[in-house]
């Protein structure tokens, strides 16, 4: 029972892992750049969400809804500001400028909201569900974030493949040259992936902190930087990569630290990723680069 | 290789045919290689003498690049051996390979473009400089003589092209031309027994391609060494090998003698009655 | 003559390089003896001179190499603790501080480099960004190796465990390294002094690499690897090197660092200190060791002397890191800044033409 218990945490947080791997792997497929300030858009979206259940009392929904829009807007706005000038920069440059762009949030967060953890009380309000007599329970928490990711997984899924923006995306990704003489227009295209990924972030944000409910500046970088290890585990810039990973990190995350070692779970982590990169230096559903001579 | 070779024995003559040792640097057996379904190469046989100027020829997309990609191991043949000097490269690295004596040129120039135009060569002379990482580092243990013994090898290599005022240039900087015998300098610079030259002549005028048609001519004879060059200008090939093979589909549809190829009905349906035609 | 010109520009880089060091000797050295320099600068000193080491050698590696790493601060951990440990087995034995620091700084180097070799040779396959994340996992995976490390020292000798301090089973001693807690009670042996030296070895290191048969290998394969392979030279065995060339320094330098504090933990060196480095190296313009140094020193200090902004200092910091990529990076910026140099070219041919007119 407990490696049911154990499986089903795995995969509950393999699941926000994923949904914010979908953010990293989108911009990195279209903008190729590791957007490193994502996992931060995660922490203003959960704080976002905490402020108006807790100052405004909203409904959970609005401030989820709430939450979307403005890590969306912020999405947009870190984009256009800080990234879009440096188009034609070194890949070191626009990354040394996502870092600054972490930084930045990080610190507002820090002056707006204090350095003091708030306890972030669960956005979901349902009853878990107890199987066998009470020996597995599976908390409300669990099962929709593994829903969410489900549905986020599919609506993606058939945004890119059958909208026009969907197609104007996966053009851009493949050549941002070509896709621009065929008459897509480019900026767009990255400004609505950075806006996709943004909503996803407050998503997760809201998610991981229903589930881990200590929430401070600092909440989103290290689901960030797991986050951006899954996607590459999965094969950056593959949407069914990133969920891949994603799932698989949380799952060797908590069967780590509930067989071997808490302290060491993370050290595993890693381990894991490295081994696969070695075997497929691509990610598990990467596509194989080949270059020409 | 005899290094010994390097220093170029002055001459101004063109080397008269039957001076020409044609015992086999290079030979290929059944060479072939498939991407994936696709058959890129293959039953390729050739040998090249140990002095000769071959060419390789063959309409776009025939396989010819391939030829040399797989000659230099940056593709492992599917099927087939090749031979260097009688020694087998097979599952060698393609720095191994440059090592056993196969250095070439690229299609599109490849040069260190960042370094200047003499650090280039040194780079080329990196395995016969005798200089441990210790005396990289310390600036002593003979540290001194190496970088002298490089500077000197490298400037004589390059006034053999008449580059040596070009020496502290930065390699990105120069003219296309320039950039083309630097290549060239560079791949000589590591002591080859063969040197592979990737279109030499793309992008050239007249008068220029008539200089690289010497300047094949002279590397060959004053560095004693195998030339095998791939090259779309018929008057240079024409004029400078002595054996040809032309490549269509990944297959050789003929081999010989400048005069036999010209003659080979099959080399004109494929390669020169189109060109005719596209005239 | 243009011979000239291209040995004054190497000549000109190490002159630069050792001139900043020997300046900020001349000049911090006799404030510090006076007792001139506040507490706050004094404590400055030591950590400003290793965060100047790992500049260095993170050039090494991504200026040079052109391989971006993300877990520097690993290696510096591994010297820094190993470091300590050596330090503290032997604080009854060598009486003298400085030999003391110095063979504390050569084994934390070599740990280093062995973690270097370690990690070096399956990281070196990978590219690009997938070496980036590699190097990332691993010093992260060096971050938590450490949380979980015991290591004692009594009269039977060295002990290590990997579950708690009292599995060390310590007879009257207390442990070096306290898992979580880090090394505790460190006798603070670095000095000003002894930084400024690990500097320079340093610039001496990398500078004489640089313009050698190795450094000359080094920047071609970074420059176009498949010409570098095409004139056989081994890209494995170059890059391997110059990694671990460069992890060496970092471990001389996490030791320095280490034995400049009581006490120290291995949360100290995590992602934000391997960014914090990679920051400098990247803002002080990569290859440019002089720029390095300098970047180094300006952007470690300023959030120190920062402190009277308190809370904005780390906000201020982020704004200025944005502004100066946007400056030195965005397209818009780069014409710009063209625009205002053809400018000043024009104006001072004006200058000269009139000078030239007025005097005749």
């Amino acid at each position: 029972m407990t490696f049911l218990s154990n499986l089903i945490n795995g995969i509950s947080l393999g699941s926000v892992y994923a949904i914010i791997a979908l953010g990293y792997t989108m911009v990195y497929g279209i903008a190729k750049m590791l957007n490193f300030a994502h996992g931060d858009v995660i922490m203003v979206g959960a704080y976002i969400s905490f402020c108006a259940t807790t100052y405004l009392n909203l409904p959970p929904i609005v401030s989820v809804v709430l939450a979307m829009i403005v890590c969306t807007v912020l999405g947009v706005l870190i984009e256009g500001l800080a990234y879009k000038p440096l188009r034609k920069a070194t890949s070191l440059a626009v990354l040394i400028t996502a870092i600054g762009v972490s930084y930045f949030l990080q610190n507002v967060a820090l002056l707006i909201w204090g350095s003091n953890p708030k306890t972030f009380s669960s956005m979901i309000h349902l009853g878990s569900v107890s199987l066998f007599d009470n020996k597995l329970i599976i908390t409300a928490e669990s099962i929709v974030t593994v829903l969410a990711c489900i549905v986020i997984m599919i609506a993606l899924t058939v945004f890119t493949k059958k909208s026009k923006m969907g197609k104007a995306m996966r053009a851009v990704s493949e050549d941002k040259d070509a896709a621009e003489l065929m008459g897509i227009n480019v900026n767009v295209t990255i400004s609505v992936t950075f806006a996709i990924g943004s909503a996803l972030a407050a998503i997760a944000g809201v998610l991981l902190c229903s589930a881990y409910p200590v929430l401070q500046p600092t909440t989103g970088s290290m689901p960030g930087i797991k986050a951006f290890t899954a996607a590459v585990f999965g094969g950056i810039g593959s949407i069914p990569g990133a969920m891949l990973g994603g799932i698989l990190l949380g799952i060797i995350e908590i069967f780590s630290k509930s067989y071997i070692s808490t302290q060491l779970a993370d050290a595993i982590v890693f381990a894991v990723l490295i081994i696969v990169l070695l075997v497929k230096p691509t990610g598990i559903l990467g596509k194989k680069i080949t270059e020409k001579v | 290789m005899d290094k010994s070779r390097m220093v170029p024995v002055p001459s101004n003559a063109i080397m008269p045919e039957r001076d020409i040792d044609k015992t086999p640097i290079l030979e290929t057996h059944h060479l072939g290689i498939d991407f994936g379904g696709l058959t890129a190469v293959d039953e390729l046989s050739l040998t090249v003498g140990k002095t000769e100027i071959a060419g390789l020829i063959g309409p776009n997309g025939a396989g010819k690049t391939t030829v040399f990609n797989l000659l230099t191991n940056v593709y492992q043949p599917t099927r087939g051996t090749i031979m260097l000097d009688g020694k087998s490269t097979a599952r060698k690295t393609t720095a191994q390979v440059n090592r056993m004596g196969i250095a070439r040129t690229f299609q599109n120039i490849r040069l260190f473009n960042n370094m200047t135009v003499l650090d280039n060569i040194k780079v080329g002379l990196h395995n016969s400089i005798n200089q441990p990482l210790g005396a990289s580092i310390t600036r002593l243990f003979g540290y001194r003589a190496s970088e002298k013994k490089s500077r000197e090898e490298a400037l004589q290599l390059l006034s053999f092209f008449g580059m040596e005022n070009m020496a502290n240039m930065q390699a990105g900087s120069l003219p296309y031309g320039a950039q083309r015998r630097l290549e060239i300098a560079r791949a000589l610079a590591t002591h080859p027994g063969i040197i592979l030259l990737d279109e030499p002549a793309a992008g050239m005028n007249p008068s220029e391609t008539a200089e690289l048609m010497e300047n094949i001519r002279r590397i060959r004879d004053e560095f004693q060494i195998a030339v095998m060059l791939i090259e779309h200008d018929m008057s240079l090939v024409m004029n400078i090998c002595e054996g040809i093979c032309v490549l269509d589909h990944g297959k050789v549809i003929a081999k010989g003698s400048p005069e036999e190829i010209k003659a080979n009905p099959a080399v004109i349906e494929a390669y020169l009655g189109k060109k005719k035609e596209a005239n | 003559m243009n011979k000239l010109k291209n040995l004054n520009k190497f000549t000109f880089t190490n002159i630069q390089s050792y001139g900043i060091v020997l300046l900020a000797f001349i000049i911090i050295f006799p404030l510090q003896k006076a007792g001139l320099l506040g507490n706050q600068i004094s404590g400055l000193l030591v950590p400003t001179c290793t965060y100047v080491v790992m500049a260095i050698s993170l050039s090494l590696t991504v200026g040079f190499l052109g391989e971006l790493s993300l877990g520097h601060a690993g290696f510096m951990s591994v010297g820094a603790f190993s470091g300590v440990v050596c330090a503290a087995c032997l604080q009854n034995s060598i009486a003298s501080d400085p030999l003391r620091l110095l063979i504390a700084i050569i084994v934390g180097g070599f740990f280093a480099g062995v973690a270097g070799l370690v990690i070096g040779i399956p990281v070196i396959r990978l590219r690009g960004d997938y070496l980036a994340i590699v190097t990332l996992a691993f010093g992260e995976i060096i971050k938590n190796i450490m949380n979980c490390l015991y290591v004692g020292f009594d009269k039977n000798g060295i002990h290590f465990s990997m579950t708690s301090a009292e599995a060390l089973g310590l007879i009257d001693a207390k442990p070096i390294l306290n898992g979580p807690n880090g090394a505790q009670a460190i006798t603070k042996i670095s000095t000003f002094t002894s930084g400024i030296i690990l500097i320079v070895v340093a610039l001496f290191i990398v500078l004489n690499l640089v313009n050698s048969k190795t450094g000359r290998a080094v920047t071609a394969i970074r420059d176009n690897r498949i010409a570098a392979e095409s004139v056989g030279i081994g890209v494995t065995k170059y890059k391997l090197t110059a990694f671990i060339i460069s992890a060496v320094i970092a471990g001389m330098a996490g030791a320095l660092y280490a034995m400049n504090f009581s006490t120290i933990k291995p949360t100290k060196f995590d992602f934000n200190t391997s960014i914090l480095i990679l920051v400098f190296v990247v803002l002080g313009g990569m290859k440019n060791i002089p720029g390095v140094m300098i970047a180094t020193i300006v952007l470690y200090a300023m959030p120190e002397l920062l402190r009277g902004f308190a809370s904005y200092r780390m906000l201020i910091y982020a704004i200025v890191l944005i502004l100066v990529m946007l400056a030195t990076n965005s397209s818009g910026a780069k014409q710009f800044f063209e625009k205002i140099s053809s400018k000043i070219k024009k104006d001072e041919n004006a200058d000269v033409q009139n000078g030239g007119v007025s005097n005749g």
